[in-house]
């Protein structure tokens, strides 16, 4: 039986398409059979992050209207052993997406997968409401931001209420957060909120830290997930990250400035 | 900074990727908006012609698309059943793999024409 699995956030714009990536990525590396799915209709774009839009012939909405077989649509990734991803339809809106439709496809995925990745689109209709409602675990990105804490705290509330859990008063889904695009220079200065100040507002358990990093542009540039960027601070944050979710035990790093060697300090100056 | 620059070995910087990947998938996304979603009826009645003279199961086939600049494939498999006598054949002898005939395999370009100014057919 398989575990799912949503990123989600409420605002858009945090790295939701990006954590998806890196995340699932990073479980397969780590042996576990992971399908990435988007469930951002109309609007998909993790066949770009991932880098496999070329490959794109069925998608999600297909197989759920019965116009394509499951395993027709599912594209395996040509880096990483044990990984898949379920694109999204391009043309069609979010009314595609229906609940029995969405569990069917679930179900079928389940009996082959260890673990079944959600990426949510933004806001809470439902596309997000649908990529939520079937979840297990949720990662809640959230920038260290105001707009987006807050959008995190309501999606929190939708999870508690609206997610089939919530509904049928089973064990609740797990919450954990994922907070990106952190910048320990800033904090520093007072320019930016605190890991703990957001951990304090939302009161969920922190599951990572990443980094503000130029890594995850160029590797959006070039469709790779950025976890393969093994020299990368966002990298290795991303790894960290999947070793927790995992039950490991592995201490949060790049939540303070790195320190500058005199050489970089000149250069910077100069620069 | 020029100086520095000039001297790094730059192979193929990201953004030149970035546009790249961006240009030909769009350019396939444009093409497509204007007309129906042509991927699952075109399967849909190969495999009614292909089913009007051999039994075939519909989760052995397979649709490969590679979307290119100049050109694309579109590429169909078709596992076709051994024939009923093979098939007994294989029955008896457990071991053997029923060999399934990979013939329905067919490329030809697909898409590409509209924003490219003409596809090049690779066959």
């Amino acid at each position: 039986m398989s575990k799912i699995i949503v990123m989600t956030s409420g605002k858009g714009g945090v790295g939701k398409t990006t954590s998806s990536a890196a995340f699932a990525t990073g479980l397969a590396l780590r042996g576990f059979k992971t399908v990435v799915i988007d469930f951002d209709v109309g609007l998909r774009n993790l066949d770009l992050v991932m880098g496999c839009e070329r490959r794109v012939v069925f998608d999600f909405i297909n197989v759920i209207n019965g116009e394509a077989k499951l395993n027709q649509a599912l594209i395996k990734d040509k880096r990483i052993e044990n990984l898949y991803i379920l694109p999204t339809s391009q043309t069609r809106d979010k009314d595609a997406l229906t609940r029995e439709g969405v569990e069917k496809v679930l179900n079928e995925l389940s009996k082959d997968f260890d673990y079944i990745l959600c990426d949510s689109p933004a806001g809470i209709e439902r596309g997000a409401l649908m990529s939520l409602y079937f979840a297990d675990h949720a990662i809640i990105v959230t920038n260290p931001e105001v707009s987006s804490v807050r959008d995190s705290d309501r999606i929190l509330g939708v999870l508690n209420s609206r997610s089939r859990r919530a509904e049928q008063g089973l064990e609740p889904v797990t919450q954990q957060l994922l907070l990106t695009r952190y910048d320990p220079e800033r904090v520093e200065k007072g320019e930016m909120l605190k890991v703990d100040d957001v951990l304090e507002i939302l009161a969920i358990p922190l599951l990572g830290v990443i980094p503000e990093s130029q890594a995850v542009l160029r590797a959006s540039n070039v469709g790779m997930p950025v976890i393969l960027d093994e020299v990368s601070n966002a990298g290795l944050a991303y790894s960290d990250a999947v070793g927790r979710f995992l039950g490991e035990d592995i201490e949060h790093r790049f939540v303070t400035p790195q320190k500058k060697g005199l050489f970089s300090r000149l250069l910077r100056r100069s620069a | 900074m020029s100086i520095f620059n000039f001297f790094r070995a730059t192979p193929r910087a990201s953004a030149v990727q970035a546009k790249e990947r961006l240009q030909i998938v769009m350019a396939h996304e444009r093409a497509g908006r204007s007309g129906p979603d042509y991927l699952p009826m075109l399967q849909q009645e190969l495999l009614a012609v292909i089913a009007k003279y051999v039994n075939i199961d519909e989760n052995k086939v397979e649709v490969k698309l590679d979307r290119g600049g100049d050109c694309s494939t579109l590429e169909v498999n078709i596992e076709l059943p051994a024939r009923e006598q093979a098939k007994a054949a294989a029955a008896a002898k457990a071991t053997e793999k029923p060999a399934g005939n990979d013939v329905g395999a067919a490329k030809r370009p697909a898409g590409g024409a509209v924003g490219n100014g003409g596809a090049k057919k690779r066959i």
